[in-house]
């Protein structure tokens, strides 16, 4: 699906709305929700730009330290199981660079101004 | 678990009203009650009697309801006013409620200014100058806290390294969710658990930025005693660690306030003994813990038991915890 405007876009349209003509006419837990879900939707805008990348590097370091290939619930499924029978651990090369990647993935989406987050870019 | 639901605040205005006498003399009845905040389980209100004298009331609208995790609100009571004699700051308790109150289970207690914010408490300028000695008062009451006589109190579920690590293991299994950095944080406390303490405590469990009720002059009062147990009491020294409640200050792991060495000092001045590596372990303990709740999170929106917009949040917090766990893991915390 390539059609423009894409979703990213649209959600972004949608925030602008949201906090520049219906935020002004809340007050209270109406207005602090609102915040609450410009910030959700803020999100969702960052999943629609970052995670077509970011899936494919988790899913292709995932193959490449399991030996083996699948969707990313599958991998990650495979890899937690190894890592609880004691068959994967914090010795096993490349495994701490893997999730430490992830993880910086994850938050780059889920909360970008999540401090250790930013001390991983080298960020104050 | 079936949870009544609220009476309105009329009902609980009257029930108050006919309170007032017993908790201020020649009070005739209540004003300003008003809601602070609560899930299912508990409530917090706040009201004022005839007199002007601000009370907080605490309780489960159901007599029956009680969470696997949570001590009995009486049980708060008893703890509260322990804490009060043994030094530690604590709203004084009033009243316990009894059934012919009509108010549920629960308790009366004085209201204590000050904030309890987590992110105010660590910008407010008018704490600017207290600041810099809350890890010390923090170290002062914990000291206290782990002191406290529990002789008598029989929900206070007594608990090691070991048994907390197997059931955040039991939780992960059981909340189905697909975290690797979840197995391997539990393989590395397993791996590290220290051995039994020869002489358990109590454990607030939940001593944190953001339990606290700060003024000018520093702790007011510590809040929250639900999650109270026997056990390791470097876990209470752990948890305020937590980076979860630094708010953005992860240069200050004391509740974004302050150091740990300030927090141990003033730990052994006052009598107690800091096992640092045990505190580190119950640090990566509690990221854990707050990591599965949040997950859990997930799972509660997912299957309708609570689909708020703040609900689905909280469960894209559980990425925070898994970087903190990664850095607690490598030294890199």
């Amino acid at each position: 699906m390539q059609d423009k405007p894409d979703a990213a876009a649209i959600v972004a349209t949608v925030n602008a709305f949201l906090r520049e003509t219906i935020l002004p006419l809340l007050s209270g837990r109406a207005a602090f929700d609102l915040r609450v879900s410009m910030n959700a939707l803020e999100l969702v805008g960052r999943e629609l730009v970052l995670s077509p990348a970011s899936d494919a590097a988790e899913a292709a370091r995932l193959s490449a330290l399991l030996g083996e290939t699948g969707t990313l619930e599958d991998l990650n499924q495979t890899l937690g199981q190894r890592i609880a029978a004691g068959e994967i651990g914090l010795e096993t090369p490349g495994l701490i660079d893997h999730l430490r990647a992830t993880a910086i993935e994850k938050l780059a989406v889920d909360q970008p101004k999540y401090s250790s987050y930013r001390r991983a870019l080298g960020k104050k | 678990m079936e949870v009544t639901a609220a009476p309105a605040v009329p009902g609980v205005e009257a029930a108050l009203a006919a309170l007032a006498p017993r908790l201020a003399a020649g009070a005739t009845g209540v004003c300003a009650v008003r809601r602070l905040s609560g899930g299912a389980s508990q409530e917090t209100w706040a009201f004022e009697t005839s007199g002007g004298e601000r009370f907080i009331l605490r309780r489960a609208p159901s007599a029956t309801w009680k969470s696997e995790m949570s001590i009995d609100l009486e049980t708060e009571a008893i703890l509260m006013q322990r804490a009060g004699a043994a030094g530690v700051p604590s709203p004084r308790v009033r009243h316990v409620l009894v059934p012919e109150d009509g108010l549920g289970k629960g308790f009366i207690m004085g209201f204590v200014a000050g904030e309890t914010l987590g992110q105010k408490i660590l910008r407010d300028p008018a704490l600017d100058a207290v600041r810099p000695d809350l890890a010390r008062q923090c170290g002062t009451t914990m000291a206290a806290i782990h002191r406290i006589d529990t002789s008598g109190i029989v929900d206070l579920k007594a608990t090691t390294a070991r048994s907390q690590v197997d059931d955040l293991a039991a939780a992960h299994r059981a909340g189905g969710w697909v975290r690797p950095v979840f197995d391997l944080a539990l393989r590395w406390l397993q791996d590290r658990c220290p051995a039994t303490v020869p002489h358990p405590t109590l454990v607030h469990g939940d001593f944190r930025n953001g339990n606290l009720i700060i003024g000018a002059d520093g702790i007011r009062a510590v809040l929250d005693w639900e999650l109270a147990h026997q056990g390791d009491p470097m876990e209470d020294l752990g948890w305020i660690c937590v980076n979860s409640w630094r708010f953005g200050e992860i240069d200050k792991p004391v509740g974004g306030f302050g150091n740990r060495e300030d927090l141990f000092a003033a730990y052994e001045a006052a009598g107690g003994t800091v096992d640092p590596a045990r505190v580190r372990f119950w640090q990566a303990v509690g990221t854990l813990r707050w990591g599965i709740i949040c997950a859990d999170s997930t799972n509660r929106f997912s299957r309708g038991d609570d689909p708020s917009i703040e609900r689905a949040v909280i469960g894209r917090r559980t990425s925070e915890t898994e970087l903190d766990l990664i850095d607690l893991m490598t030294g890199n915390d």
